[in-house]
């Protein structure tokens, strides 16, 4: 939101505090204030975390979007960065993870790996998609993407963050669903728990 | 025998000695497979033949433990890979039993501790148990995982053929999803008889038996012990990586690392598919250093091909392969600095000149960190306009002055003297006997470096130090990273000056290389210490065998003794000197 916009919302200002006073929508100073200070976990997986930490050098600077602030504890961080392969072993942790971050929180996944699986797809050790288990933002292609691409996919977050309204956000809502996701579990494969019954129903036929 | 003579210029690690087969008689017998060398002992006389090798003969440090199925031939066979400290070839000697579900193989860990976490990989991916092995527990994939992976018969769920290019998609197929063609619907398969409501198992039970093991001495106070988890999600691991520490008070009783949570597969995969198809795999193991890898993986097949590339591509492979070593002890030396408490600014500098040598990465090969830029006899391409220039600018003028400040700022300051000076000691015995490799050893006071050792490409042909620390802590592993990118800056100085002109690959662009029947072992000093491969061909188009002896992984041995006795605060910055990446840990 530019100072211009700001000072012409529309409404009559009075001369003497036109540069003083910003009117503005509830929604647009939320949202605002939200995209401009989107802090992501500290967290890498694989390959695409070391394009992440470039990222976050002096040559990309991460820190001109305010996303600078990784936190490395889950409470407090508003994006989840998947950064790399994510493996049947590693799933449970993530959805953990996931399910510590306070609403509004965010998932980009970074890289093909993340994505759908990548070039690792066919091992058996490895999750089809993050997707498979936690809802995702934002997809940035390439393997591993450059910084630019990682840039330009936060930049998608702060669209979609700034195309949000208060008024429906889901975390807002009364009584809304905020059940957290069942963390899978590690048996003989790994097993979701939320389609236990399939998986016995298909075994039984 | 028929086995193929080695390439010129690539000295065979597989060199007969002469006089072992009279210095054991009756115990071991050459390997006469058409292709192969080294020894087949028998299971028996493993225990016995090792230790006489060890003790008598001098082959000290045991490089690589890995097991390869011969479904066709029923058998399951171990190979051993041992060297000398002092350099020279080493010897390869295999131990074949019949296969069966459950096999059994003395363990090696009593003469070579270093085996310890390649004999428990061994038996978690083809199932071989290691009778007297002191804990002998899955490693990479969870405890309860149904099967053995890496066995020949054991399929995955997205399973469609032994070997690429897959039917389905060539010569005219089309993609499909792979999801499609499991009844789940995803990449799960689950064995006979299971009930998903009847699971009850805990994964975690056997690493906490196995810290507990222990806690029996209770001298003085009958303090309890306490068992913290560090990891996979925190900051100082270096990636998904954890640690079981046992703590007495502030003071560390065991520790055990626990890997696999970026398990992905790599060797499964690699034996899918063709001997090209793997290099761009090879990038991703040691995502640091890619060039490196993909030297290793090329020297091992180019053995096998018994070709040898050209001149020009020589040089362009040692410039790239020194150039990755300085932005991985680079990316190490930042990451230790981060683990030491000063958050992110030293690594912004290391990052600086990292950014400078991934420029030219991308020049030549297109890519930053992923290159893929070897290829069987020689590189991809040349050299495009104005690198050659600007390589030229960074190694003569910018990077000495740039690695002498980084020192500057660094070396003198007080808290990573007093907190690297002294700590995580690794004595040189103690190195040689975990089979550490790389910065480790060297800063333990062995001159041990497969450059030097048993020079493969052209490394005779440079004149460099051997960078060696004699203390064995924190602090001379850091300052034997610096050592060495001042002798990598050298190395790259006498390569610009000597390169040829002239072609930069021996063979016409093929998208299938015919690799003859045989084994071989490539190794290369890669940044973090020896990297190996071990590939077995049957003359088909997919490597029957596709072992990488990675040296993060094998490190990681010594971690635990390193850390006992210190205190907590320590562990991030020991396993920082030890500078591990997970891709290649776990692969």
């Amino acid at each position: 939101m530019d100072s211009n916009e700001m000072n012409t919302p529309g409404y009559e200002i009075p001369p003497e505090m036109q540069g003083q006073v910003a009117i503005t929508s509830l929604d647009k100073i939320y949202n605002w204030g939200r995209s401009a200070s989107v802090w992501p976990m500290m967290f890498g997986l694989a390959c695409c975390a070391i394009e992440m930490i470039c990222a976050a050098a002096s040559r990309y600077d991460i820190a001109r979007f305010g996303m600078e602030v990784m936190r490395p504890s889950p409470r407090q961080s508003d994006l989840m960065i998947i950064s790399g392969t994510v493996t049947k072993k590693m799933i449970p942790v993530i959805v953990r993870l996931y399910n510590q971050m306070p609403e509004p929180k965010y998932v980009l996944a970074m890289g093909a790996c993340a994505s759908g699986g990548g070039p690792f797809k066919e091992g058996y050790n490895v999750v089809s998609g993050v997707d498979k288990f936690v809802p995702v933002d934002v997809y940035v292609p390439g393997c591993p993407p450059t910084p630019q691409a990682l840039l330009n996919g936060l930049m998608k977050i702060q669209e979609k963050i700034r195309g949000e309204s208060i008024k429906n956000s889901r975390w807002y809502q009364k009584g809304a669903d905020m059940a957290e996701i069942p963390v899978p579990m590690l048996g003989p494969d790994l097993i979701d728990p939320r389609k236990i019954t399939i998986i016995h129903n298909i075994k039984k036929a | 025998m028929t086995s193929p003579s080695p390439a010129p210029g690539l000295r065979s690690s597989q060199n007969e000695t002469t006089d072992l087969a009279t210095h054991f008689p009756g115990m071991i017998s050459p390997d006469i497979r058409t292709g192969y060398s080294g020894w087949m002992v028998d299971k028996n006389n493993l225990v016995v033949f090792a230790s006489e090798l060890h003790d008598q003969l001098g082959y000290d440090y045991l490089s690589s433990v890995t097991a390869v199925d011969y479904l066709p031939e029923e058998k399951m066979e171990v190979v051993y890979h041992v060297y000398k400290t002092t350099g020279g070839p080493g010897i390869t000697f295999k131990v074949q039993v019949p296969r069966a579900d459950e096999v059994e193989i003395p363990s090696l860990v009593q003469i070579y501790p270093g085996a310890e976490l390649q004999e428990r990989e061994a038996w978690d991916l083809f199932g071989i148990k290691f009778t007297d092995h002191p804990d002998l527990r899955r490693i990479l994939m969870w405890e309860g995982f149904a099967g053995h992976p890496m066995r020949k018969d054991w399929h995955e769920a997205y399973f469609e053929e032994e070997g690429k290019p897959l039917k389905s998609r060539w010569p005219e197929g089309h993609a499909v999803m792979a999801e499609s063609k499991n009844i789940y619907g995803d990449n799960i398969t689950y064995p006979e008889g299971f009930n998903p409501e009847s699971q009850t198992f805990d994964p975690e039970k056997a690493l906490y038996d196995a810290l507990k093991l222990y806690s029996k001495d209770d001298i003085g106070l009958g303090t309890d012990h306490i068992i913290v988890n560090m990891g996979p999600q925190h900051p100082s691991t270096h990636g998904v990586f954890r640690i079981a520490v046992m703590l007495d008070g502030e003071k560390i009783v065991n520790l055990k690392p626990v890997m696999g949570y970026l398990h992905r597969n790599h060797e499964k995969i690699g034996e899918r598919n063709t001997f090209i198809m793997n290099m761009p795999y090879t990038d991703r193991l040691d995502y640091l250093s890619s060039m490196s890898n993909n030297f290793g993986y090329a020297l091992a097949v180019e053995k096998l091909m018994n070709i040898k590339p050209t001149e020009r591509a020589e040089y362009l492979r040692v410039t790239m392969a020194e150039m990755t070593r300085i932005s991985s002890h680079l990316m190490a030396i930042g990451a230790l600095l981060n683990d030491l408490g000063a958050y992110f600014t030293p690594m912004l500098y290391a990052l600086e000149e990292r950014e400078l040598i991934l420029d030219i990465f991308e020049a030549v090969a297109g890519s930053r960190m992923m290159c893929n830029y070897f290829r069987f006899g020689g590189v991809a391409r040349d050299l495009p306009e104005g690198t050659f220039q600007k390589i030229k600018n960074l190694f003569f003028e910018r990077l000495p002055r740039k690695i002498d400040e980084i020192d500057r700022f660094l070396s003198e300051n007080e808290i990573i003297r007093s907190r690297g000076i002294g700590q995580g000691i690794l004595t040189a015995e103690d190195a040689i006997r975990y089979s550490a490799a790389g910065p480790l050893l060297r800063a333990s006071g062995i001159p041990y470096d497969v450059r030097r050792a048993e020079p493969y490409s052209i490394y005779d042909r440079f004149e460099f130090d051997v960078a060696v620390r004699q203390n064995g802590d924190i602090y001379d592993r850091l300052m034997v990273r610096f050592e060495e990118i001042r002798q990598s800056i050298r190395i790259v100085q006498q390569a610009i000056k000597q390169i040829p002109d002239g072609p930069v690959t021996t063979m016409k662009p093929m998208y299938q290389v015919r690799v003859p029947p045989g084994e071989s072992y490539g190794r290369v000093e890669g940044p973090k210490g020896e990297l190996g491969f071990y590939l077995i061909s049957n003359g088909k188009p997919n490597p029957w065998r596709y072992h990488v002896r990675a040296p993060s992984f094998i490190n990681l041995t010594a971690f635990g003794p390193m850390c006992v006795g210190q205190k907590v605060a320590d562990v991030v910055a020991v396993l920082g000197s030890i500078d591990i990446v997970l891709g290649e840990v776990d692969r």
